[in-house]
């Protein structure tokens, strides 16, 4: 429907070129300014305001000018130990969640995609986690977690399967029990744009295959997994660079504990910024954390888009 | 036929498990919420409180100032996704009509926003603000909400703008009407629908968001329920659970509400986003 105006608009739009266009350009100048500047001062600014900060000595309350120090904060952050121990726990947080979450909202997709009964009940209610603050999503499940009053170590006794354990304060069990949590609280905006990319699959094409006898697994090989490839990766690439960037959750459940743990790099970095009052080192902290992930993040989606066109 | 039914109780048992995984949590968060301090002792908790009562309610407005809080978080909200909206619905309407070097730049910081580090942001925000005297203001955290609402408030409105057919204002044109005048009386009315939901959705981002203000906001009566929230938990990890359940589904239900309005637009508003891009 869209596309077709689009493409009328299109064919339509060369006459008209000539002389309103300079007008339209003034006129879109004011109409675009009063977003441009608050997103130039308030996101573009500090951004490259960033960047600089991290070659300076800069440090919360201090009353002595704030000075160039070059590459230092950079050479004391490589012999930073806790620093990189955190970073590498924000690694396998970030892949802990985004692997299971991807997995679990296709499948989910999946299924809503079908023509089940209470369909309508089922998309509502997947939807919960992403209207909840993470602060609560966080308080939750450190309910579900308790060790006494906690429903999970209730279940666990109820089933026979031991007294269960103080998950969140255990040191081999505080990770994994938060990247549980991290799935679930990520599940919906996955399981929506994966729906969104599903409902784009030809179902002509579907059809066709289904007659030709192809199987279920056959069906999503070549019909399905095709058209929802870009959703997927843009998606995946997405929730990778939020999960690294994640904080709210963290800090609720277990704030970086027991024993830095859990610390993942958005809390180190935010304790060395705002209690520390270290402002020029937490800077260069985020510069290495965004430098890093953008390498990674530029490897997976080259991989990827190379796997494509070979297959 | 037989294997067809098979599959479907398959299915059937896969949605089940899937719904029980992300309902439970919430179930036992209200459980919780209504239990007295005798079944939150008890080494049996139950999903139903044998003895339901509100008496964790009343407490948690006694020990937290709740309700500042939720004013402060509703001028915020609200505060933001006006704001936000009413900049960013002009914008969208350019980024969607006109294929310019200064639309293509929006359209690419959008994205890159998506992926902005909040670490890198927060210390320079923290010190911009505090220059302009922003600091620990309501004003302030709303002008940072603004901003960090504007990628997919541009982003779904862009797909709504697209959605109205230029011929409308190309007719409202030739009748003689200028650009703001089309802009506000034919193209608007069609996508006031769209206007609303990312409103709300803004609204939405901002009431539940949390790391802004932890670092923006300072004294205790300016902060935001989020933040409050956390301060129901002692400085070793140790809560009431009975009042922070309370507080933190109270917290919790204007999010859903809202959610629950606006749901179907934005899945359609993601749907139309990512058709045309």
């Amino acid at each position: 429907m869209t596309s077709v105006t689009e493409a009328r608009r299109a064919a339509k739009s060369p006459p008209s070129r000539g002389r309103p266009r300079r007008g339209a350009g003034h006129g879109a100048w004011f109409l675009v300014l009063p977003a441009l500047l608050p997103i130039l001062v308030l996101s573009v600014g500090p951004l490259l305001y960033g960047v600089l900060l991290a070659f300076t000595d800069a440090q919360s309350g201090r009353t002595e000018p704030t000075q160039w120090i070059g590459g230092l904060n950079f050479t004391d952050l490589a012999r930073d130990t806790l620093f990189w121990e955190s970073f590498r726990i924000g690694l396998v947080w970030a892949v802990g969640v985004t692997v299971p979450q991807f997995l679990l909202a296709l499948g989910l997709a999946l299924l809503l995609n079908q023509n089940l009964r209470l369909r309508w009940l089922a998309r509502a209610l997947a939807i919960i986690p992403w209207a909840m603050p993470e602060v609560v999503v966080g308080i939750m499940w450190r309910l579900v977690y308790n060790p006494d009053a906690g429903i999970l170590n209730e279940t666990l006794r109820d089933l026979g399967l031991g007294d269960g354990r103080d998950w969140l304060s255990g040191l081999g069990t505080a990770l994994p029990a938060v990247i549980v949590v991290g799935v679930w609280a990520g599940m919906p905006q996955t399981t929506v744009a994966l729906l969104a990319g599903l409902q784009n699959t030809p179902r002509e094409l579907h059809e066709a295959a289904a007659l030709d006898g192809a199987g279920a697994w056959r069906r999503f090989r070549t019909v399905t997994w095709p058209a929802l490839r870009p959703v997927a990766l843009a998606i995946t690439a997405l929730n990778f660079i939020w999960n690294f960037n994640a904080f709210a959750l963290v800090y609720v459940l277990t704030n970086g504990g027991p024993g830095g743990r859990t610390r993942l790099p958005m809390l180190f970095a935010y304790e060395e910024a705002f209690r520390y009052g270290q402002f020029g080192y937490a800077a260069a902290m985020g510069c290495v954390m965004v430098a890093v992930i953008s390498v990674l993040l530029a490897l997976f989606l080259a991989g990827r888009l190379k796997g494509g066109d070979e297959a | 036929m037989r294997t067809r039914t098979s599959a479907r109780i398959g299915q059937y048992a896969a949605l089940l498990a899937y719904l029980l995984f992300l309902a439970l949590p919430f179930l036992w968060l209200l459980s919780t919420a209504f239990k007295p301090p005798r079944e939150l002792g008890s080494l049996h908790p139950t999903w139903i409180p044998e003895d339901p009562t509100l008496a964790n309610f009343r407490q948690a407005f006694d020990e937290q100032p709740l309700l500042r809080a939720a004013l402060n978080s509703l001028l915020a909200a609200a505060g933001a996704a006006v704001v936000a909206v009413l900049i960013a619905t002009p914008m969208a309407y350019v980024m969607a009509r006109h294929r310019t070097r200064l639309a293509r730049a929006a359209t690419g910081w959008v994205v890159v926003s998506q992926a902005f580090p909040f670490v890198l942001v927060i210390i320079p925000l923290f010190l911009v603000l505090k220059n302009l005297r922003l600091i620990n203001s309501l004003p302030g955290l709303v002008l940072v909400y603004v901003v960090w609402a504007l990628p997919f408030a541009l982003w779904m409105l862009v797909g709504y703008v697209r959605a109205v057919p230029t011929e409308l204002e190309e007719a409202a044109a030739v009748d003689g009407a200028g650009r703001l005048r089309t802009l506000v009386s034919v193209t608007g009315p069609l996508l006031a629908p769209g206007i609303v939901a990312t409103a709300l959705f803004a609204f939405i981002t901002a009431w539940n968001e949390f790391f802004f203000a932890l670092v923006l906001l300072k004294s205790p009566e300016k902060q935001t329920l989020p933040v409050i929230l956390t301060h129901f938990i002692g400085a070793e990890g140790v809560a009431d659970l009975g009042p922070l359940a309370a507080a933190a589904f109270l917290a919790t239900l204007p999010s859903l509400v809202v959610f629950a309005v606006i749901q179907r637009r934005i899945t359609g508003g993601m749907l139309t986003g990512a058709v045309k891009s």
